[in-house]
C-alpha cells in the first residue's frame, strides 16, 4: 500500500489559514437545515436574483441572441425579440472574433473595453484608456490577480479596512502576505480616521512589514458607508505620502441610498487633484455586473482599470491574464450592456428604466426598513445603510450570553447567529467574519429579501432578538426559552 | 500592442530557464536584491523620489518568472502585423494572419453545436419559454432540456451565485455522464465546476505546493499552463520526457528516474501531471500504460492530475480514450488507494466552446478534511459562471438516440470530428514532406508538434537575432506567410532539439493555402540556410 498522497498535514499552510465566512459555518449549517426541510432565508451573500430580484429584460434578450446567432437569421425572430435587442446582439457579435464560443483577447474584447472606457469618461469627466482596462471573470478574480502581483511574501502588507469583505483577508492569506488593518469608526458612521491609518502603517513598518497597498471599499461592504470627496482626497494624499497603490473596490457604485454623498470614483478625485499626485499615485479600480441594480452574480463579469502603473507592470499583469486565456465572453457582453445602456428613444428604453428604477427605489426603501427595524430591537444599534447591499447591526450581547457562547465553544456572534438561524431560518454572517473591534459584535445581513417579505423578516428577527436578550440579561427571569 | 517586456529582471530569470531541467531557481535572495522598499518616513512630503509601489522591481517575482508562450511574443508580433495589414493591405506579402497558435476552434470558423446553444439561449432568457412563438424558433427537446435545467436552479435564477461546487442538479447530470462513459459510478459531491479547466488546475497547484521544495512531475513537452502555474505558486517543475521516437511514449521507467533524481535533490514530489490525449503531442495512452501510471502514483504516494480535456478528440480508430478514473477502478482501486483529480473542459472536443469558460474537476481519493479545504478555496470565488456550468452538463449528457435533436446533433458532431481527423492527417503529411522535418501523428487533441532539424547557419542566425532557433524559424515564417505557430521552446523539448506547435484548426478550405505557403517558405528558408 502506497503513502497517502495529499493529506491535511501536507496541504499548503496558506490554504489552511484562509477563512471566508460568507460561505462558512453559518451558511453550511443553514444548508443542512434547508435539506432537513426548514425554510431558510439566505441573507449571507449579496445575491439578489436568489431572493427574487428579476434580471433586467434587455440584457438577457441580447445575450440570448448572441448565444444562438442562428436566431438572427430567422424571419420570426422579431416576434420574440425587440429590434434594439437584435441590433445590439449583432453589434456585440461583430466585436467578437468568432462569437461567444471563442477565447477573446486575454484582456477582454477590445470593443467592450472601449465601451467601458467611454463609460468611465462620461462618469468622471476624464478620458480613460481601454488598454488599461482588463475584463475579468468577476471582480474577485481581478482583485486576486492584482494582489498576486503585489504580494511577494509575509513582508508585504496590505492595508484593509476593518470590517472588510473577506475576499481581501482570504486572498492575502492565500498569497502569504500580511493584512494591515485600519479600523472604521462605527460611531462616526463607519468613518475613516487618517491618524488611525497612519498608526496602522507605522506599527506594520515597525514589525518590518513593507506596506504596499491600501484597499478601500466604496460604498462599503459590510458597512455601506459612502465616502465623501474630502475623504477620497485625504486617502489619495495619504497614498501619495506613504507610497501605496490604492485598490478601489467600487462594485457597489450604483447602490446609493442617500443623496448627501453620491458616488464619486477614486479616479475622478485623483484626476481632480492634478499633478503631481494625479500622475503618480497608482490606482486600480474594480467594478462588476454582480451588484448595482443588475445583480448578475452568476455571469461572473467584472473589470479593473489601472492608473499610473508602468507599461512594464501592465505587461506582466497582461501576461498573467493570458495564462487564463480569456474572461468568459457572455459576461463581457453583460459588461458592455451595463456600461453602454439604452438611450431615450430606444424601443426598450422605457421598460429598462422602469425595471432599473424599480429595483433601486425598492433597495432604498429596504435599506431604511432594515435599519429602522434593527434599531427598534433591544441591544441592537445599526448605522444606516448608505450604499451597497448590507446591513451590519451591532449586537450588544449581555455577559451571560457570552458565557453561554464560550461554553458552546463558539465565538459570541457565531453563537448568536446560529441561534437566530435555528429560531427563524434567517441565515446571516457573524461580524467576526468581517473583522470588528475587540469585544464588539455584529452580524451582516443583506437588504435583498423581497420588499413584501421584509416586515415579516424584521418582526421575526425582533421577536428572536428581544427574547434572546431577555433570556441572557442579568436581572430578568428567563423561563421562556 | 503591448510587448511582453524583456527587462533586466526578467532576463536574469530567463537565462536560468534556458537549461532544460526547468528547475525553478531559488528566488528568495534575488528579489530582495531587486526590490526597493521605500524608507518608512510617514512625514516625507513627496514620494516622487521613491520607487512606485507596483513596479517591475517589486512585483511578485513569481509573476515575473512564469511564461505562457501560447499567447506570447510570437502572437504579439502577429497582432501587430494584423493591424498593419488592416491599415495598409499591401504592407505584407500576405493578406491575412492565420492563427495556428491556440486551440480556439470557433475563432477560425468552427460552428457551435446548435442544440447546446438553443438550451443556453433559453436558460439566459427564460421569459420566452412560455411563449408560443418560441416553439417555432427552438427545437422541442431544447425547450424541454432548458425547463429541466431551470428546475434544478433555485428560483430558476441563472443570474444568482450557485453552490460553490456548482448547481447540484448539473453535477448530478455530469456524474451520470461520467458513469455512462466509464461504467463506474461518479459522485456529484466529487465534482467542482470551474471557469474552464485551467482554474481547477491552479487550485490543485495551490493546495499541493508549499514551497519550491514541492515538485510536480510534468511531461516534456507540456501545455505551458502547468509550468506557469507551478512557477506562480512557487513550486518546482520536475520534468519527465515523452519519447518522440515511440510516438511520444510515456515510460514509467522515465517517471521513476526523474522522481528519484528530484528526491535526491531534496524535492518532495507531490503529484504527476498526465495530459491524455496529449498537448502538444497528441498521443493517446494505451490502457496498459495507464495502469502502470496508476500503479506508480499509488506506490509513490503521488496525486494523479489527469488533464483529459481532449477526451472527445480522438482521430485513430484503433485507439480509444480511457479515463484514468475508469482505469483505476478497473484495477480494483478505490477511494483509499489512489488520489486522482480528473479535469474536463467545454473548450475542446467537438463543442469547442472556449469563450464560455466551462469545465470541472472530479476529485477522488481525498480525505474529508482535505475536501473541506478544497471547498473553502472554491468558496472564496463564490462560484463559476452559470452558463458555463450548464454547458458542462450538456457536454457530459448530450442528446441521445431518439431525441428530436439527436440526428442534427450527431451530424454536426461527426462532421466536426471527421474534419478534424482529415486536417490532422493532411497537415501531418505536409510536415513530413518538408526537408528536415519529422512529424508524429496526431492521434488526438488539436495539435501537431513537428520536429525540425535546423542547419548550423540558421542556428547562428537565430543566435545573432537573440532568439531560440525554433522561435527564429517561427518568426521568419510569420513575417513571410502570416502563419502563426508557437515555438517548441514554449512547451519544452529535449535540449538541442527544435519543434513548433501548429493547430489543426484552420477551416478545411484554408488548409491547402496553409500547406502551400508553409511549403514555399520552408523551401526558401532551407535554401537560405542550407550548409
Amino acid at each position: 500500500m502506497g503513502l497517502k498522497a495529499l493529506d491535511y498535514e501536507t496541504l499548503n499552510e496558506n490554504v489552511k489559514k484562509v477563512q471566508y465566512a460568507v460561505r462558512g459555518e453559518l451558511y453550511l449549517r443553514a444548508s443542512e437545515l434547508q435539506k432537513e426541510g426548514k425554510k431558510i432565508i439566505f441573507t449571507n451573500v449579496g445575491n439578489p436574483h436568489a431572493l427574487g430580484q428579476k434580471p433586467l429584460t434587455f440584457p438577457r434578450q441580447v445575450v440570448a441572441l448572441c448565444q444562438a446567432p442562428f436566431l438572427l437569421d430567422d424571419p420570426n425572430v422579431g416576434l420574440l425579440f425587440p429590434a434594439d435587442a437584435i441590433a445590439r446582439a449583432k453589434h456585440y457579435l461583430s466585436l467578437t472574433s468568432g462569437g461567444l464560443g471563442a477565447y477573446s483577447d486575454s484582456r477582454g474584447i477590445p470593443g467592450v473595453r472601449k465601451e467601458v472606457a467611454e463609460f468611465i469618461e462620461r462618469r468622471d469627466g476624464y478620458p480613460s484608456d481601454p488598454e488599461l482596462i482588463f475584463l475579468t471573470d468577476g471582480a474577485s478574480k481581478g482583485v486576486m490577480q492584482i494582489l498576486n502581483c503585489i504580494i511577494r511574501g509575509q513582508g508585504d502588507g496590505i492595508l484593509v479596512p476593518v470590517p472588510q469583505y473577506p475576499l481581501y483577508s482570504a486572498t492575502i492569506s492565500l498569497l502569504g502576505g500580511s493584512l494591515v488593518p485600519y479600523y472604521l469608526e462605527e460611531s462616526a458612521n463607519w468613518g475613516l480616521d487618517i491618524d488611525n491609518l497612519r498608526e496602522s502603517v507605522a506599527q506594520a513598518r515597525f514589525k518590518g512589514i513593507s506596506v504596499r497597498a491600501m484597499v478601500i471599499i466604496n460604498p462599503g461592504n459590510p458597512t455601506g458607508q459612502c465616502l465623501s470627496e474630502a475623504n477620497l482626497r485625504e486617502i489619495l494624499n495619504f497614498c501619495y505620502q506613504e507610497n501605496l497603490v490604492l485598490l478601489g473596490d467600487e462594485v457597489y457604485q450604483q447602490n446609493i441610498y442617500q443623496d448627501e454623498r453620491p458616488f464619486i470614483s477614486a479616479r475622478k478625485v485623483l484626476m481632480d487633484m492634478g499633478a503631481p499626485i494625479s500622475k503618480e499615485v497608482q490606482l486600480v479600480s474594480f467594478h462588476t455586473v454582480s451588484k448595482g441594480y443588475w445583480g448578475e452574480c452568476g455571469q461572473r463579469g467584472g473589470y479593473f482599470e489601472m492608473t499610473n502603473l508602468s507599461p512594464q507592470a501592465v505587461d506582466e499583469i497582461y501576461k498573467i491574464a493570458s495564462i487564463a486565456l480569456s474572461p468568459n465572453v457572455p459576461a463581457q457582453i453583460f459588461m458592455g450592456l451595463m456600461v453602454n445602456p439604452l438611450k431615450p428613444g430606444d424601443i426598450s428604453y422605457e421598460q429598462f428604466v422602469r425595471e432599473s428604477q424599480g429595483i433601486l427605489e425598492s433597495l432604498r426603501r429596504r435599506a431604511r426598513l432594515m435599519t429602522d427595524g434593527f434599531n427598534s430591537c433591544k441591544n441592537v444599534v445599526c448605522n444606516f445603510t448608505e450604499g451597497a447591499m448590507y446591513s451590519f447591526p451591532q449586537i450588544r450581547l449581555p455577559p451571560k450570553a457570552m458565557e453561554a457562547a464560550k461554553k458552546a465553544g463558539k465565538v459570541p456572534d457565531v453563537f448568536y447567529c446560529l441561534k437566530l438561524l435555528e429560531a427563524t431560518g434567517i441565515s446571516t454572517v457573524p461580524g467576526s467574519g468581517f473583522g470588528q473591534k475587540e469585544g464588539v459584535f455584529h452580524l451582516r445581513t443583506t437588504i435583498l429579501p423581497a420588499e413584501e417579505d421584509m416586515p415579516a423578516i424584521m418582526s421575526s428577527f425582533k421577536k428572536f432578538n428581544d427574547e434572546f436578550m431577555d433570556q441572557y440579561e442579568d436581572n430578568w427571569n428567563h423561563s421562556r426559552m | 500592442m503591448r510587448r511582453f517586456v524583456i527587462g533586466s529582471a526578467r532576463n536574469l530569470l530567463h537565462r536560468s530557464h534556458q537549461n532544460s531541467q526547468f528547475q525553478r531557481p531559488l528566488l528568495s535572495s534575488s528579489y530582495r536584491l531587486l526590490s526597493s522598499s521605500p524608507s518608512a518616513n510617514p512625514s516625507s512630503s513627496s514620494s516622487s523620489t521613491m520607487a512606485p509601489p507596483v513596479a517591475l522591481n517589486n512585483i511578485n517575482p513569481k509573476v515575473l518568472e512564469c511564461e505562457y508562450a501560447v499567447r506570447g511574443e510570437i502572437v504579439t508580433l502577429a497582432q501587430k502585423l494584423q493591424e498593419e495589414i488592416k491599415a495598409k493591405p499591401e504592407s505584407h506579402p500576405f493578406e491575412e494572419i492565420l492563427y495556428c497558435n491556440i486551440g480556439n476552434p470557433q475563432s477560425l470558423g468552427q460552428q457551435p453545436i446548435t442544440f447546446f446553444r438553443e438550451v443556453l439561449a433559453l436558460c439566459d432568457h427564460p421569459a420566452i419559454l412560455d411563449k408560443s412563438e418560441t416553439q417555432g424558433l427552438f427545437s422541442a427537446d431544447s425547450i424541454e432540456r432548458a425547463w429541466q435545467i431551470l428546475d434544478q436552479i433555485p428560483g430558476r435564477a441563472t443570474g444568482a451565485y450557485s453552490h460553490s461546487q456548482g448547481v447540484k442538479g448539473l453535477r448530478d447530470a455530469i456524474a451520470a455522464g461520467i458513469e455512462a462513459r466509464d461504467g463506474f459510478p461518479a459522485d456529484p459531491n466529487d465534482i467542482f465546476l470551474t471557469d474552464g479547466a485551467s482554474p481547477a488546475v491552479h487550485m490543485m497547484m495551490q493546495l499541493l505546493i508549499r514551497s519550491e521544495k514541492d515538485g510536480i512531475l510534468c511531461p516534456i513537452p507540456q501545455y505551458p499552463l502547468y509550468s506557469a502555474s507551478i512557477a506562480l505558486h512557487g513550486g518546482s517543475l520536475v520534468p519527465y520526457y515523452l519519447d518522440e521516437a515511440t510516438g511520444w511514449g510515456l515510460e514509467v521507467s522515465e517517471l521513476k528516474k526523474q522522481l528519484e533524481t528530484a528526491r535526491s535533490k531534496g524535492i518532495t514530489v507531490r503529484a504527476l501531471v498526465v495530459i491524455n490525449p496529449g498537448n502538444p503531442t497528441g498521443q493517446l495512452l494505451a490502457e496498459e500504460n495507464q495502469k502502470a501510471i496508476v500503479e506508480f502514483c499509488k506506490q509513490e504516494g503521488l496525486v494523479l492530475l489527469a488533464d483529459e480535456v481532449y477526451q472527445e478528440n480522438v482521430y485513430v480508430p484503433e485507439k480509444k480514450f480511457h479515463s484514468f478514473k475508469k482505469v483505476s477502478r478497473s484495477m480494483g482501486y478505490g477511494e483509499k488507494d489512489i488520489s486522482l483529480v480528473s479535469f474536463q473542459s467545454v473548450s475542446k472536443g467537438y463543442y469547442g466552446e472556449c469563450g464560455k469558460r466551462g469545465g470541472y474537476m472530479e476529485i477522488t481519493g481525498f480525505g474529508a478534511d482535505v475536501r473541506e479545504q478544497i471547498y473553502k478555496v472554491a468558496s472564496v470565488n463564490l462560484c463559476s459562471n452559470i452558463s458555463g456550468q450548464i454547458l458542462a452538463s450538456l457536454v457530459m449528457s448530450p442528446p441521445k438516440v431518439g431525441d428530436e435533436s439527436y440526428e442534427s446533433y450527431s451530424a454536426e458532431r461527426d462532421g466536426i470530428l471527421s474534419s478534424l481527423a482529415r486536417r490532422a492527417k493532411t497537415l501531418e503529411d505536409a510536415f513530413n514532406k518538408l526537408e528536415g522535418v519529422k512529424c508524429n501523428k496526431a492521434e488526438g487533441a488539436m495539435y501537431l508538434f513537428p520536429r525540425i532539424e535546423l542547419p548550423e547557419k540558421a542556428i547562428k542566425a537565430a543566435e545573432a537575432a537573440k532568439k531560440a532557433p525554433d522561435a527564429y524559424y517561427c518568426q521568419r515564417l510569420l513575417t513571410a506567410t502570416g502563419i502563426v505557430f508557437v515555438p517548441g521552446s514554449g512547451f519544452g523539448q529535449v535540449p538541442g532539439t527544435w519543434h513548433f506547435r501548429c493547430t489543426i484548426l484552420p477551416q478545411e478550405e484554408k488548409i491547402p493555402a496553409v500547406v502551400s505557403r508553409l511549403t514555399d517558405f520552408h523551401k526558401s528558408f532551407m535554401d537560405e540556410f542550407r550548409g
